[in-house]
């Protein structure tokens, strides 16, 4: 599998900040990757330096097989990009907005009103593709916006936050195209600051904190690298759970409750031996449960503070959308 | 239809993105006309209010006692060089809220021709001041406005006046560019749309001005280009030089308002 975005080195500093410190990425072709962080971790400055908004200081970057620097205009026709702000035409209706990017994308008239029909049918903006974009909700811009991004079957697709600020409703019908969209063959880079969401999509994840990437790896990966991984064991009796407690020397025994807490990934082939070592010795177990760290504990042991806590000790000016 | 290739072979179209862009600008001065219509309605107004209102006083300082009708010959000229000027706002509003708004960012992540953005701005602009031109050259021919132009001194005139509006209207968006808000916008371009059409041989002739302001309104671009105009449609005397200065002014105009615009549109970003 070939790489869609390969970045060695990255960094960006705006002024005396320092936004970016040196990040390495891998994007392979046709999967979801998730940069996750708080808020001013420098995840907008990473989407907008990748899709040729803004320079970097230094940095390797090839994105769809194309050096950046040397060739941007290759890169801005292979790449999509749905920003955190809605980037809509307000003046002009869903549809126009629609076929303003097929005719930047030379589709022809023909094919520029069938494409933008299509999106309008596809991303149930059929009745609003009539109205003016102004006039919209958050979620229909956000659709509108995703639906313009897609005009020109873009095949690397940059998401800043895209679901941000949405309902719960609208946020899992976003999830829903965005899978869509990989199915396609698509490579979708996303940001996001909840947890789930990169669980939930990303094929990767890469967790952002101060311009520094602190982890990387699968969402099962990473949560193994938190603490806390365990298998509980309940007994019933006294003698089995003394028994279990010689059995298994690594356990942390409570002897009020008769529960055993052994150490565990949670992987299939270590729960296979804990497994085999039970029924070796032929306990009697009660009650077994698989304690798997969930993302907030991967972003607290990586990063060493909360994932919420976390918005008010950071700037956020960054964060923004800064088009001059 | 010109095509160019960059070496990655991405295909890019200027013409065909300008042609977009604006198609874009006029579908928003159709959506949201208050800009455009002020822009229309404030040179009319100014023609019908001096030339019918202050004309009989006003021509008593031209000399030769030639009365309203002197003085709206005299005045037109002028007055298409202010609809000029004050047209240059909304563009330079236009550029500034786009650059505020998120769209912008997405034309530039698009391989898109680069100077497509502006330019639709600026074309924009000139059809609609092409229309006030109009409506101006219309409403003064109907207050006595007599010029004695032949049809290729006219073509002359209106070349000219083109000139002037595309050199405006690049100096306005760069300045739309360099303001944070519209309102900001709008403020910046005020010495274009008023000091200069006021501080120039629009409303009274060079000699009966305060020297401080006439020195200033001698050197200013506006005056020369208004003696150009008057000498094509009215046949007045102008200096010999003042012909190429106009032109000399709209070039110089137009390359620093273009390079200046397209630094600050790019700016920070992979050109």
């Amino acid at each position: 599998m070939s790489a869609a975005i390969d970045v060695i080195g990255l960094r960006k500093s705006y002024g005396e900040k320092l936004v970016l410190d040196g990040i390495d990425l891998n994007v392979a072709e046709g999967t979801i990757f998730s940069l996750l962080g708080p808020n001013g971790a420098g995840k907008t400055t990473v989407v907008q330096i990748l899709s040729t908004l803004i320079t970097a200081d230094a940095g390797e970057i090839r994105v769809a097989g194309h050096d950046l620097h040397k060739n941007p205009e290759a890169v801005r026709a292979a790449i999509g990009v749905t920003g955190q702000f809605s980037a809509v035409d307000g003046l002009m209706t869903g549809r126009e907005n629609l076929i303003l990017m097929a005719d930047l994308y030379h589709l022809g008239k023909t094919e520029a009103r069938r494409r933008a029909d299509e999106l309008l049918e596809q991303f149930d903006l059929v009745e609003a593709g009539k109205k003016l974009a102004m006039t919209y909700s958050g979620g229909m811009k956000r659709r509108l916006d995703l639906a313009m991004t897609l005009v020109g079957s873009p095949r690397i697709i940059f998401l800043d936050e895209p679901t941000t600020g949405l309902d719960p409703r609208s946020r899992h019908s976003m999830w829903t195209m965005i899978r869509d969209l990989v199915a396609g063959g698509v490579t979708v880079l996303l940001t996001t600051q909840y947890l789930d969401e990169a669980d939930e999509l990303a094929d990767r994840i890469a967790v952002l904190d101060h311009g520094r990437l602190v982890a990387q790896g699968t969402p099962e990966e990473l949560k193994r690298l938190a603490p806390g991984g365990h298998i509980r064991l309940r007994f019933t009796s006294p003698d089995a759970f003394s028994l279990a407690a010689q059995v298994l020397p690594t356990a942390a025994p409570n002897h009020e409750s008769l529960v055993l807490q052994v150490p565990n990934d949670g992987s299939v082939h270590s729960l296979r031996d804990l497994l085999a070592r039970i029924d070796d010795a032929s306990l009697e177990v009660d009650e077994l449960t698989v304690h798997t760290p969930d993302l907030d504990d991967v972003f607290f042991a990586v990063t060493g503070q909360p994932t919420q806590s976390t918005e008010s000790t950071q700037p956020v000016e960054h964060e923004k959308v800064t088009t001059k | 239809m010109s095509t160019t290739m960059n070496p990655a072979g991405a295909t890019i179209r200027p013409l065909a993105d300008i042609g977009t862009m604006l198609r874009r600008n006029l579908r928003h001065a159709q959506r949201y006309p208050g800009l455009s219509l002020g822009a229309l309605g404030m040179p009319v107004i100014m023609i019908l209010l001096f030339g019918l209102i202050f004309g009989d006083t006003f021509s008593a300082g031209l000399g030769g006692g030639g009365g309203r009708g002197d003085y709206i010959n005299f005045l037109t000229p002028g007055i298409l060089l202010m609809s000029i000027a004050s047209g240059t706002m909304s563009p330079a509003v236009a550029v500034c809220m786009d650059m505020t708004e998120g769209i912008v960012a997405r034309f530039r992540t698009m391989a898109i021709f680069r100077p497509a953005v502006l330019t639709g701005h600026v074309l924009g602009n000139v059809i609609l001041t092409i229309v006030s031109l109009g409506l101006v050259v219309g409403f003064a021919v109907l207050i006595g406005f007599r010029p004695n132009a032949s049809f290729g001194e006219w073509l002359l005139a209106a070349a000219l006046l083109i000139a002037v509006t595309v050199a405006l209207t690049w100096f306005a968006i760069a300045l739309g560019l360099t303001s944070k808000t519209p309102e900001s916008a709008s403020n910046i371009v005020l010495p274009i749309s008023l000091l200069l059409p006021f501080l120039s041989n629009t409303f009274i002739p060079l000699d009966a001005m305060p020297s401080g302001i006439r020195w200033f309104a001698e050197y200013q671009p506006f005056t020369p280009i208004i003696d150009t105009l008057r000498h094509l449609l009215l046949g007045t005397p102008m200096d010999s030089g003042d012909g190429w200065l106009a032109l000399a002014w709209c070039l110089a105009i137009a390359v620093v308002g273009y390079f200046w615009a397209q630094k600050s549109y790019n700016k920070g970003t992979v050109a």
